[in-house]
């Protein structure tokens, strides 16, 4: 089997087990729906190794097959076809992507159990996993914008699953329009792209790139911000990150794999494969850098203050992805790759021990009511701990190994670049901290009556209610159901967790300076074309670098614990010194307050007014009123001469002959 | 050939006399016997042109019977005095205009505009013309099929006239006679249509 | 005599036959004055076959008294099935074409 038929396996395996699930809801008992959705991702999993294995028989130059199954439309020398690209760029997401997937799906089995649209969700998530393949594995932009649509689609269906309750509707909604806004700008790109250089096909488009744009042409730069846009929108970097917080309304699963793994990953595979197009325009890369640079700056800060547990993670995802995107605007397209898939393991290892601990704790998810669940919660604890470890970059994690190396990139191209390692070098020491603010709270310290409750063998239950609003709710589909899952209780939970935890150690065992460059030879075929690809950072410079960031990552980690375990009133004694920074952080630096009156608001004032005036008074009244009104007035005018009154018909009659006759003796004559 | 004028005239006047008085009397009663005066003179023109078996038919089927019968409907009917003039003016004014109208278009037609076609004179007539052998034989030869189908026509006229007329089982009784009242029927309703 | 005399005489008597329709209330002598219309289309048929010669138009004339004496069979029919339904027998109280 080729590794382009392998591809499509990998894209069908999804797409059948979506289909078998969504229209055998019904008849599927039990947990079944779930262990077919996990079989179909494992299996796409497996044909991403086959595809892997197959690519590696091929010798280097032939690395990047490209497949057609159908020829959508086709006029003159351009055309769109339904084709996959299959090189190692796009075989490493599909790993990454196929293989996280399957341990979130394995995870949800037990997790979501209970919930009465099981079967909704796991067809639902098969879509979602679909839709991301697709995108990874597009061969033209075409199939890129529709795996992006599908991505955008799935998200909100995630997001409100839990469809009766109107704050997860919300931000459903939210991470949908602000995803479109990014669909416009990758549709708009597409089409300057397609104007220039009359072809949409990856392949095509990076060879003839350099004949159709001059260094740093107007219409390139415009087309790359744009598809810059796109990726900010799907991997919620400033100023379009507010829905990622939001988005933690929906399953903890769902944040494991949506955001945390895979669609906000997307900006970051998106900037990689359009690598050279940003290199033939310096200029959008340079924003691209500089913006991922702000967003792990601001994202740190607001992580630091936030109370609600999935939302600190949250922002943590958003920091990260920082990272991923500074990283290859400045061509360290392997580092960003590496940090993509290390951070994967580790987030979603984070979001899982989170939901453990939620549902220990019957729903809630402030911290301010959590603490020591470490005697409770072992598993949980530890596999929590490896993860904030991995996310901290604390030295021979998986973590500290490829957030360095962007660094080290970073500092290795000179000039106002290592401005952005200095801020990149602040965000880890912010990353530290919160990690551990967060493994503090939660595990250590006073155990909460919901601990000493599981202590003792038994797992809280508490009434349903929102845990955002606080208000009740009942149980039935389209609300969270009843049961609550901890992870020592659940195998299936346990079995996803420990793959992880042990890939959050061992994971950067592919790219290891100095000792390993597995990792950068197999993405060089995709990335040897990059002017940068000889700029590489020596194996000396990336071990000070390093060592630096592992030192930081200790301070980090020291700070938190001297925060809230040595000195526990210290935070909130900081907190009211210097409340209105609190306050200002808390609020997310009033983001969204800004584009509510910017965008919500007269967005929904012109609404209102063209409900009122313009469909009521006008479509309404004059057109559609107009219209009928004219036929009705025409009809009766029309009915007035049936009056049912025979002599007047006769009458008619008569005047008829009349005039005929009047008119053949004027004509005869 | 005097005679034949003033017969005419005599005959015309008594046809348009008879004409006038079925329009004109408010008993439709008179209004058939008028009828009968009517189709008396038609008679006697159809003989001055030599239709001597139409005018024999004439008297016999139409006047003799037809009328009998309409007579008999109008007795049992019985005719109630009634205006003229109906409440709605703009019929009956319009009505005898356009009918003058009429008159008066077709008499240009026949007198001042000079119908080429009309031989004033009339043709040259052999001793049989209109007698119950020619008609008889035109009937059975050249025009069998109209007089076929207008047999036919009597039949479902008969059996028509027997149907429409027949008393129902369960019907009210006619001891209360016929109901001088407002018929009582709504009219069709107007829709309402929303759009 | 001129045929014409004949033709006139049928257009007046035609012209109050017609008159005739439309002013009266009563059916019965709306039928009546829809004979006089035929009787007028009789005449003016005679007159042109005395012109022409030929016996069509009394042949046809005769159909026409056919015709009559149907219409007023199944006319009268009508009125004696109004009358027996109590229904006033005037013209103008039968709206239901009304629409």
């Amino acid at each position: 089997m080729s590794a382009t038929s392998y591809g499509w396996l990998v894209l069908a395996f999804p797409l059948a087990g979506m289909l078998i699930t969504a229209f055998g809801w019904r008849v599927l008992p039990g947990r079944s729906a779930g262990w077919i959705g996990t079989a179909a991702i494992f299996l796409a999993f497996l044909a991403s190794i086959g595809a892997l294995f197959d690519l590696l028989d091929h010798p280097e130059e032939e690395r990047q097959l490209v497949e057609s199954a159908w020829t959508y439309a086709a006029t003159g020398d351009f055309s769109a076809d339904l084709a996959i690209l299959v090189d190692p760029l796009s075989v490493f997401m599909c790993l990454v992507v196929s293989g996280v997937s399957f341990l979130i799906h394995l995870y949800s089995v037990a997790y979501m159990s209970g919930d009465l649209g099981y079967a909704r969700y796991f067809a639902y998530l098969n879509f979602f996993v679909f839709s991301m393949l697709l995108l990874v594995l597009a061969a033209n932009f075409v199939i890129l914008i529709i795996g992006w649509a599908f991505v955008g689609a799935a998200s909100y269906l995630l997001i409100s699953y839990w469809y009766r309750r109107e704050t997860a509707v919300r931000a459903g909604i939210k991470a949908f329009v602000i995803n479109v806004i990014g669909d416009v700008a990758l549709v708009v790109a597409a089409f300057l792209i397609l104007d220039n250089v009359s072809s949409l096909d990856f392949l095509t488009v990076f060879e003839s790139a350099g004949e159709s744009f001059g260094e740093n042409d107007g219409t390139l730069v415009a087309a790359c911000v744009l598809i810059l846009v796109g990726a900010f929108a799907k991997s919620a970097q400033l100023p379009l990150h507010t829905w990622l917080p939001d988005a933690m309304e929906g399953p903890t699963p769902v944040s494991a794999l949506i955001h945390a793994a895979t669609m906000v990953t997307a900006g970051v595979y998106l900037i990689a494969r359009m690598h050279p197009l940003f290199e033939l325009a310096p200029t959008a890369a340079d924003v691209g850098a500089i913006i991922g640079c702000a967003t792990l700056v601001f994202a740190g800060t607001v992580a630091i203050a936030v109370t609600d547990l999935k939302r600190v993670i949250a922002y943590s995802t958003i920091s990260q992805i920082g990272y991923m995107i500074m990283g290859v605007s400045i061509a360290a397209y392997g580092a960003g790759l590496f940090h993509l898939m290390t951070h994967a393991f580790f987030k979603a290892l984070l979001f899982m021990g989170a939901g453990s601990v939620i549902g220990a704790m019957a729903g809630i998810q402030d911290m301010d009511r959590m603490g020591g669940f470490r005697r409770a919660m072992p598993f949980t604890f530890i596999t929590f701990v490896i993860g904030a470890l991995a996310l901290a970059g604390f030295p021979f994690t998986a973590g500290f190994f490829s957030k360095d190396e962007i660094l080290a990139f970073a500092i290795n191209r000179g000039g106002w670049y290592v401005a952005l390692a200095v801020l990149g070098y602040i965000g880890a020491f912010l990353t530290a901290f919160y990690a551990f603010r967060m493994v503090f709270r939660v595990f250590l310290g006073e155990a909460v009556p919901e601990a000493r409750e599981l202590d003792g063998g038994h797992l809280a239950h508490g009434d349903p209610v929102n845990p955002m609003t606080g208000e009740p709710e009942d149980t039935d589909v389209g609300f969270p159901g009843p049961e609550h899952h901890v992870a020592e209780r659940a195998w299936p939970m346990k079995a996803a967790m420990g793959p992880l935890a042990l890939l959050s150690i061992v994971g950067s065992v592919v790219a290891i300076p100095g000792v390993s460059d597995i990792l950068e030879k197999f993405l060089e075929p995709t990335f040897e074309d990059s002017r940068f690809h000889d700029t590489a950072p020596t194996t000396g410079a990336e071990l000070w670098g390093l060592v630096a960031g592992g030192v930081i990552s200790i301070l980090g980690i020291g700070l938190a614990w001297w925060v809230y375990v040595r000195q526990p009133g210290t935070a909130t004694r900081v907190r009211e010194r210097f409340a209105w920074l609190h306050r200002f952080l808390v609020n997310k630096w009033y983001f969204d307050e800004l584009y509510e009156a910017m965008f919500v608001r007269p967005a929904a004032t012109i609404g209102g007014f063209s409900r009122r005036v313009i469909e009521t008074e006008f479509v309404q009244g004059t057109i559609v009123g107009g219209a009928t009104g004219i036929v009705r007035v025409g009809t009766s005018v029309a009915r007035s001469a049936q009056t049912g009154y025979l002599r007047l018909y006769a009458l008619f009659l008569l005047l008829g002959v009349a005039a005929l006759t009047l008119y053949f003796l004027i004509s005869s004559s | 050939m005097w005679f034949e004028q003033v017969l005419f005239f005599v005959a015309a006047i008594g046809a348009l006399a008879g004409a006038l008085g079925v329009v004109l009397f408010q008993n439709p009663f008179y209004s058939v016997l008028s009828l009968v005066g009517h189709l008396l003179g038609l008679a006697v023109l159809f003989l001055l042109l030599h239709a001597e078996f139409l005018a024999a038919a004439q008297v016999v089927v139409y006047a003799g019977a037809v009328m009998v019968l309409y007579l008999f409907v109008v007795a049992y009917i019985g005719g109630a005095d009634e205006p003229l003039h109906p409440e709605s003016g703009g019929v009956a004014v319009f009505g005898p205009l356009f009918a003058v109208a009429i008159a008066v278009e077709l008499c240009i037609a026949f007198i001042a505009s000079g119908l080429q076609a009309l031989d004033t004179r009339g043709a040259d007539l052999g001793p049989a013309f209109g007698s119950p052998g020619q008609i008889g034989e035109l009937l059975l030869t050249d025009f069998l099929l109209p007089f076929e189908a207008a047999s036919f026509l009597l039949l479902i006229a008969a059996v028509g006239a027997v149907v429409l007329a027949r008393r129902r089982r369960g019907l009210e009784d006619e001891a209360t006679g016929p109901m001088r009242g407002r018929h009582d029927d709504p009219p069709t309703e107007t829709l309402e249509v929303r759009v | 005599m001129d045929i014409t005399w004949y033709l006139v005489l049928s257009a007046f008597i035609f012209a109050i036959g017609a008159a005739g329709v439309i002013s009266r209330r009563n059916p019965l002598v709306v039928l009546l004055c829809l004979e006089l219309m035929l009787n007028a289309g009789n005449l003016a048929l005679v007159a042109f076959s005395r012109m022409h010669g030929g016996e069509a138009g009394q042949v046809f004339a005769l159909i026409v008294m056919v015709i009559a004496a149907c219409e007023v069979v199944i006319g009268l029919g009508i009125i004696v099935a109004m009358y027996r339904n109590k229904l006033p027998i005037d013209v103008d109280e039968m709206s239901e074409l009304r629409g």
